[in-house]
């Protein structure tokens, strides 16, 4: 298991630590974003798309559950906030998703981490200012530790 | 559209909804499957949010409206259904169902743009849209503003850089430990604060962009819960009113803007925001000065409904815009 957090004192550096996460991801990587309402997690992932490759607009799957970003390594945005039960997230075809070779972020992805398959790096958001936000990492499958490993050398940009 | 009977299907996220339209605005039958009894009256448990939802209530609904509407399949002219944008699971079920019907039936099919049937559900059981206008579509998924010279002739002015306005409605709601949905909880305490003028200072943005934001304003309620704890009634509703007042203003001036730009002869409102007669009061009072009409649909067709997608059918089939039987959905796709 490996911890770690990251201090991101604007919202341009929660975009940034996501680009750059973008420009380093791998088909297949999925992560699961967490925290209360307003800690950025559609900022960090607006930043993840465009790192990705991604040039057009990232907004909030929380009413429309799932965007799709074609990139070169597509982006699969999904929002469990307003589901109440693992079979609805089951319903939407999560597990298929997950086997297509695209980045997957998911937002509220603690709210059914049985869900997660064992190589989910978590990024838990945490509110310091109005701006100011800390980025706990938390990766505890092999082949997901390099990822924040590479991670933390290049931080801060 | 005349001695049309067009029957539309929509099924592009929660709700399955089917109606059936005359001469595309006079509504015949129009049943939506979380709203009608679909339970007690045919039995069975209906999952919240599922392509199953969809499937299980799709075929009952067809059979519902048709009753209901005192017509047969061999009354329709047309079937008209939602292709974009939703969720790709739930637009495939209602996209399937329009292709199964439209091929048996040897009907004209037509992919309706959601949002864009947004805005045709003004001309519902009422009259047609004085063009050019200026369309505003605000709901829980989606806030967008565009220039319109007719239906099918848009320009995007504008749309949500982050969270729609709906959204913003309900989080905030949340937020300040109230019931969901949240924009008619907060309407409804704003509505005892009248004398709350206060707005939240948003950061704006940094270019010249017509683009609405709204995870600012939802932080900064975040930030004001934090520092001074709900305690009272009267701070709940003091709050509302501070957070309607804002969001208000945010749509309000972007609209100004572009009915300066292009004194439009209608402003036409649509999705569930649209409900917020808040919102529909301040629009009123920006429309005016421009002698604009503003145009609202009535509350039930302001959220996802199957009407609006048959009327749009309507007018497509006669412009002559029928979908092949190998059109398929799309999540994400834009009209303009």
């Amino acid at each position: 298991m490996l911890k770690t957090s990251f201090n991101c004192d604007t919202v341009e550096l929660t975009h940034q630590l996501g680009l750059m996460i973008g420009q380093k991801a791998k088909p297949g990587d999925i992560w699961s974003l967490s925290g209360p309402l307003g800690a950025g997690k559609t900022q960090f992932v607006k930043g993840l798309a465009k790192g990705l490759g991604f040039e057009g607009m990232v907004t909030s799957p929380t009413f429309t559950l799932q965007h799709i970003y074609e990139s070169p390594i597509p982006l699969y945005h999904f929002d469990w906030y307003r589901l109440n039960q693992s079979k609805e997230v089951e319903d939407l075809g999560w597990m298929e998703w997950l086997g297509r070779g695209g980045v997957v972020a998911v937002e509220w992805g603690d709210k059914f981490p049985k869900l997660l398959p064992p190589a989910t790096i978590n990024l838990s958001f945490e509110i310091l200012s109005e701006e100011g936000r800390r980025l706990s990492v938390e990766a505890a499958h092999p082949e997901s530790i390099p990822r924040v490993e590479e991670l933390i050398l290049c931080w801060p940009p | 559209m005349l001695n049309s009977l067009v029957l539309g299907i929509e099924s592009s996220c929660d709700e399955t909804s089917v109606a059936i339209v005359k001469d595309g605005y006079r509504v015949l039958a129009n049943e939506t499957a979380s709203q009608m009894a679909l339970h007690s009256r045919y039995g069975g448990v209906v999952p919240e949010v599922a392509s199953r939802q969809h499937l299980e209530s799709l075929p009952l609904l067809v059979t519902e409206v048709l009753k209901q509407a005192q017509v047969t399949f061999d009354d329709l002219t047309g079937i008209a259904v939602t292709g974009m944008p939703g969720l790709i699971g739930a637009l495939l079920v209602g996209v399937s169902a329009a292709k199964g019907l439209a091929f048996t039936l040897h009907l004209p099919l037509a992919m309706i743009h959601h949002i864009e049937a947004h805005l045709y559900a003004v001309q519902l059981d009422s009259d047609p849209v004085l063009f050019p206008a200026l369309g505003l579509a605000v709901s829980g998924g989606h806030t967008e503003l565009y220039h319109m010279e007719g239906w099918g002739q848009y320009r995007l002015l504008g749309s949500t850089r982050d969270d729609a306005a709906g959204e913003a409605f309900d989080k905030v709601a949340k937020l300040m430990g109230l019931g969901y949905p949240g924009g008619p909880i907060i309407e409804k305490l704003a509505k005892n604060a009248p004398q709350v003028t206060e707005k939240f200072s948003v950061s704006r943005m940094k270019d010249k962009s017509q683009d609405f934001s709204f995870s600012g304003l939802k932080t900064a309620v975040s930030l004001e819960i934090k520092k001074t704890p709900l305690q009272s009634e009267k701070d709940r509703e003091h709050l509302a009113a501070k957070f309607q007042n804002t969001i208000l203003e945010e749509i309000s001036k972007r609209v100004r803007i572009a009915l300066e730009e292009f004194q439009p002869k209608s402003l036409v409102v649509g999705g569930g925001v649209a409900c917020n007669q808040a919102l529909r009061e301040a629009l009123k009072k920006e429309a005016e000065p421009f002698k604009t009409v503003l145009r609202v649909p009535p509350p039930k067709y302001c959220s996802d409904n199957g009407a609006m997608i048959a009327g749009l059918g309507a007018y497509q089939i006669s412009q002559g815009r029928i979908s092949s039987l190998s059109a398929t959905a799309a999540s994400r796709s834009t009209f303009y």
